[in-house]
């Protein structure tokens, strides 16, 4: 075996490192060209790409929310306003590491300011903000709250208390479901609301006139240019020189002018106190709703402080319902309410004549049916007119009626008085009642048994009862519509509104309906004298009257809640409560010349006149004869004194 | 002499003084002198990137300081034979400072790649850079070129303990650093193209293997170099907060310290591994192409005196030397532009942090040292 020895050439492997050198300067020289040349690409050909990008960095556009707009009463009484309110503040980086500040947050627990419940929620909500951002974890803090903390600020650092503008409610529950409420923006509102208009607002109107009005009462929001860091924490200057910042104030929103009287609505929330019911109160000269009051009601104050999902289930799981409007949404038959109309259409149509009498004996039966219809008085009103027919209400009568009219002209009379539409009120959520007919029965059911109209539901709906259903608000607009002998406005809340700044109310025109023609005054005065004698010593509702200075017409109703068999005779302590007849009434005066509309509702109130007479009274009184009406009291303020 | 003789003004005196003083400090003029405006150039874009931190200077001087003192002290001291035996002796004190990190690190959990001496801290992964291409050449030196192929698997090795040491750290970017100063050696000796091409599908199987050894990050980092949009706030957003930088300064710059992607916090990293963009941002396409002409300079200057070694050791450490700064130089500018995944190299020179600049500067006075103490032979 001969081994191989290389020996080493000197001047080849020199020769070798210079080629390999100089291969290696020129892909030296390529590589930095391309780095060149990819620099150029950057700088040069994309400079206006990245020098945009470059700057939307630098400057965050940071919103300033508007004032909310206020709402007042017809006399300039505060109904909603903006309040500073006080909030614990966190400010994560100034608490220290995650141990820490779950040691404040057990702290704040100890010392009662926090439920230990809501400490997941709250560290949640503490961590999805930035680290430099204040946090609010305790909204409208009370003086108590307030004085706890301060006697123990000394071991919270990060943790303090912050004022800033949230709306406030200074009668509390007071005409809530008029006023309706504002709330934090949910999923559902993003979507119907521009975002940048909402920028750094976190309420937004819910229901009610701060629903309706929303884009009135919330303003325009402004901004300021922010120069910021890449952690979005705001800085003073970039380097070494200070840039020049735009900034637009905002425009406060509108604020509204509302037609409700707050001492009618006292009174009208005064009379519902512990029942389930509503007050509607229209001044039938212009449709300004003057009272609008559902029971229970609930504080509007607590969602703009933030309804825990316990407090929300509570409020909606209530039985008695306190979310629902009921002077809207509540539908139910209006019972003996609807007399005066049909009194009206029978003239109209020429029926009857107001003398002509009919004699009652406490039941009634269609030709060639033995089924009885009763009269609420079983033992009858003899002989009867049309005026003593409404005073006493007599059901006989008025199943004659609806006999004689037959139901296509009973529903097309109704609906001149706005039964079975929507009234068109400024807020939503209204519901349109039902105002029956064989053409409406043929749509709403499917099986042919079904879709036929029977003579018997007629006279049903003679007297208010059957398919027949009206919301206290429509009682309230046709008796307004009445009121004023066919001239009807549709009825609004907010009367006025008032631009930002300015002390100039702007009033907005009232919109006329078509309303009712054709109708005599006479025919007219059989109506008014037959609802003023109801309300007079013998009628239905002489409660109403007792020591008015001013003359008062009425009529009262009576809803069954669950019918009752040929020969069951009503016993009101027999049936469980919510079992009970509804009770309603209506009302206007002065007769001669009315200024105010009434109707009550008090659900299972039993008998109209005995329960509803005193509450549109009171209502009537207050509206009427406003220097006797009690002065209105604020519910005191949730948070510290000024 | 003649020169000496000729110059009456008072600069060209001072310039001769000046070039007496590098000579008698083994220094090449040219090449000092384009690091030292490198370096100086550096201190002022530390100082806008830093937010005008006057003690972060301070501390950038103070590593400079060290820098220069470790290039003078092996330029004027060390002579290519020294080094070349000290070579292997670098190499094994850096392995086993090496698994004392390691292993210190794997106690106390999480990445460990510093050293504490208590006066000094160091990476001893930055002593590899220069020890792992000193033991290829030590090893090339005394057997004849181009390697055979029992040599090229002794090189690998050698390359391969310390980069796999690196790599468990983990500090890829190191890792690649110390791998191409040693592939660098072994292309240099004369690496036949037949095994240079062959090796090609090789590496693309290792980098298949390698691809799911890496770390989580290290893996979203390519991920993100491929599509920076995927993740615009995670890895991404380095790259693209770059890449603004860079382009929104067009071609003269938004002025020194006028750089508001660098000055609001916008780029990360901005004194260490993103100062380029810095440069970029400020001082725009010029300053950015001036910095790329005085490294392409250095590296030039630096592979002509390599060529110029006198034995097979001095040339390839040299060429090592002169060919890592260029990786450097074009693993992070291509890094920050965009053109190359994000790596954790910094901008040599110029980059806040001691321990790169030092091995830098120490790098360059042994290359500077076997140039200027090679025998003169009569040819």
């Amino acid at each position: 075996m001969v081994r191989r020895v290389r020996i080493k050439d000197h001047w080849g492997e020199r020769r070798i490192f210079t080629i390999r050198g100089i291969v290696a300067g020129v892909i030296v020289a390529m590589s930095l060209l391309t780095v060149a040349a990819r620099l150029f690409y950057l700088q040069v050909v994309r400079y206006n790409y990245y020098s945009e990008l470059s700057q939307g960095n630098r400057v965050r556009i940071e919103p300033i929310p508007p004032s909310r707009g206020l709402i007042l009463d017809r006399n300039g009484v505060v109904l909603a306003d903006n309040m500073p309110a006080y909030q614990l503040e966190v400010v994560r980086e100034q608490v220290g590491d995650t141990a820490q500040l779950n040691a404040s947050l057990k702290r704040l627990v100890a010392i009662g300011l926090l439920d230990a419940d809501d400490l997941p929620d709250i560290k949640r909500t503490i961590m999805s903000h930035r680290v430099y951002e204040s946090v609010p974890i305790k909204l409208q803090m009370t003086d108590q709250e307030m004085a706890v903390f301060a006697l123990h600020r000394f071991q919270f650092s990060g943790i303090d208390i912050h004022t800033r503008l949230s709306r406030h409610y200074p009668f509390g529950p007071l005409a809530v479901h008029a006023l309706g409420y504002v709330a934090a923006i949910s999923a559902r509102d993003l979507k119907k609301i521009d975002p940048a208009t909402y920028a750094g607002t976190t309420l937004i109107g819910k229901l009610g006139v701060e629903g309706a009005y929303e884009s009135q009462l919330h303003g325009t929001p402004g901004y300021r240019e922010v120069l910021v860091n890449a952690a979005g924490r705001p800085v003073h200057k970039e380097g070494a020189y200070r840039p020049k910042l735009k900034m637009r104030p905002p425009v406060a929103g509108k604020d509204l002018v509302l037609g409700i009287d707050i001492r009618a609505q006292l009174a009208a929330e005064n009379g519902l106190a512990g029942l389930r019911g509503a007050v509607v109160a229209i001044d039938p000269r212009d449709g300004d709703v003057v009272a609008l009051a559902s029971t229970p009601g609930f504080d509007p104050n607590e969602f703009a402080r933030g309804l825990t999902d316990k407090q929300y289930a509570a409020l909606e799981n209530d039985p008695d319902k306190p979310l629902i409007n009921r002077a809207l949404r509540g539908a139910y038959p209006p019972g003996s309410t609807v007399k005066p109309y049909y009194a009206l259409a029978a003239l109209h149509y020429g029926v009857m004549t107001p003398d002509e009498t009919i004699f009652c004996p406490g039941y009634y039966h269609l030709p060639g049916s033995s089924h009885l219809y009763h009269c609420w008085r079983h033992r009858g009103h003899g002989s009867i007119s049309m005026r003593r027919a409404i005073e006493q209400s007599c059901d006989v009568y008025f199943y004659n009626v609806a006999n004689k009219l037959g139901i296509q002209r009973m529903h097309d009379f109704m609906s001149a008085f706005g039964f079975g539409r929507l009234t068109g009120i400024d807020i939503s959520g209204e519901k349109s009642g039902l105002m029956p007919s064989p053409a409406w029965k043929r749509h709403a059911y499917k099986d042919a048994a079904n879709q036929v109209w029977f003579p018997g539901e007629t006279l049903i709906v003679g007297i208010g009862q059957g398919y027949m259903l009206a919301t206290p608000l429509q009682l309230a607009h046709a008796v307004a519509t009445l009121s004023e002998r066919g001239i009807a406005f549709k009825p609004r809340l907010v009367i006025g509104i008032r631009p930002p700044g300015s002390t100039r109310l702007v009033r907005l025109p009232v919109d006329k309906e078509p309303g009712i023609a054709g109708i005599t005054p006479d025919q007219w005065e059989v109506v008014d004298e037959g609802m003023e004698a109801a309300a007079q010593p013998g009628g239905t509702v002489a409660n109403i009257s007792v020591g008015a200075p001013y003359r008062i017409a009425a009529k009262t109703g009576t809803a069954q809640v669950f019918s009752l068999h040929q020969n069951q005779k009503y016993n009101a302590s027999q049936i469980a409560e919510r079992m009970r007849d509804h009770g309603l009434l209506i009302a206007f005066a002065p007769v001669d010349h009315p200024k105010l509309a009434v109707a009550v509702f008090v659900e299972n109130g039993e008998h109209g006149g005995t329960i509803g007479g005193p509450i549109a009274r009171k209502v009537l009184d207050a509206y009427l004869l406003p220097d006797k009406a009690a002065p209105p009291r604020t519910k005191p303020m949730t948070g510290p004194a000024p | 002499m003649m020169l000496d003789e000729l110059s009456q003004s008072r600069a060209r005196r001072t310039l001769t003084a000046g070039s007496r003083t590098l000579r008698a400090l083994r220094l090449d003029g040219p090449l000092t002198g384009v690091l030292s405006l490198i370096v100086a150039i550096g201190v002022l874009v530390v100082y806008s990137a830093s937010g005008q931190n006057v003690r972060m200077v301070e501390h950038h001087l103070g590593n400079i300081a060290i820098a220069v003192a470790a290039m003078i002290l092996l330029a004027r001291f060390s002579t290519p034979q020294y080094l070349r035996l000290f070579a292997p002796l670098a190499y094994v004190i850096g392995v086993l400072l090496l698994i004392v990190v390691d292993v210190t690190g794997h106690i106390g959990k999480g990445a460990q790649r510093w050293l504490d001496l208590g006066f000094v801290r160091f990476q001893p992964s930055e002593i590899m850079k220069l020890a792992v291409p000193m033991l290829c050449a030590w090893y090339m030196h005394e057997r004849p070129l181009p390697p055979t192929f029992k040599d090229l698997v002794m090189m690998a090795l050698f390359i391969a303990i310390p980069t796999a040491m690196v790599i468990v750290q983990p500090d890829l970017g190191t890792a690649l650093l110390i791998a191409a100063s040693g592939l660098i050696v072994m292309l240099l000796a004369g690496l036949r193209l037949s095994i240079i091409l062959l090796s090609i599908p090789l590496l693309l199987a290792a980098a298949w293997g390698g691809w799911h050894y890496i770390h989580g990050y290290q893996r979203q980092r390519i991920l993100t170099f491929i599509n920076p949009e995927s993740d615009r706030l995670g890895a991404g957003y380095h790259i693209i907060q770059s890449q603004i930088a860079i382009g929104s300064g067009g071609v003269f710059g938004k002025g020194y310290m006028h750089g508001s992607q660098a000055q609001l916090d916008f780029l990360p990293e901005r004194s260490t591994d993103f100062i380029f963009a810095v440069i970029g941002e400020e001082f725009g396409l010029l300053g950015q192409l001036l910095i790329l002409s005085l490294y392409g300079f250095v590296i030039g200057r630096a592979l002509y005196l390599a060529m110029q070694g006198q034995d097979t050791f001095s040339r390839l450490t040299g060429g090592a030397i002169a060919l890592s700064f260029f990786v450097y130089v074009f693993v992070n500018s291509g890094m920050v532009s965009g053109i190359l995944p994000v790596v954790g190299v910094p901008l040599p020179l110029i980059s806040y942090g001691g321990t790169s600049m030092v091995t830098i500067m120490a790098g360059f006075g042994i290359l500077m040292s076997l140039h200027s103490h090679r025998k003169l032979v009569g040819s």
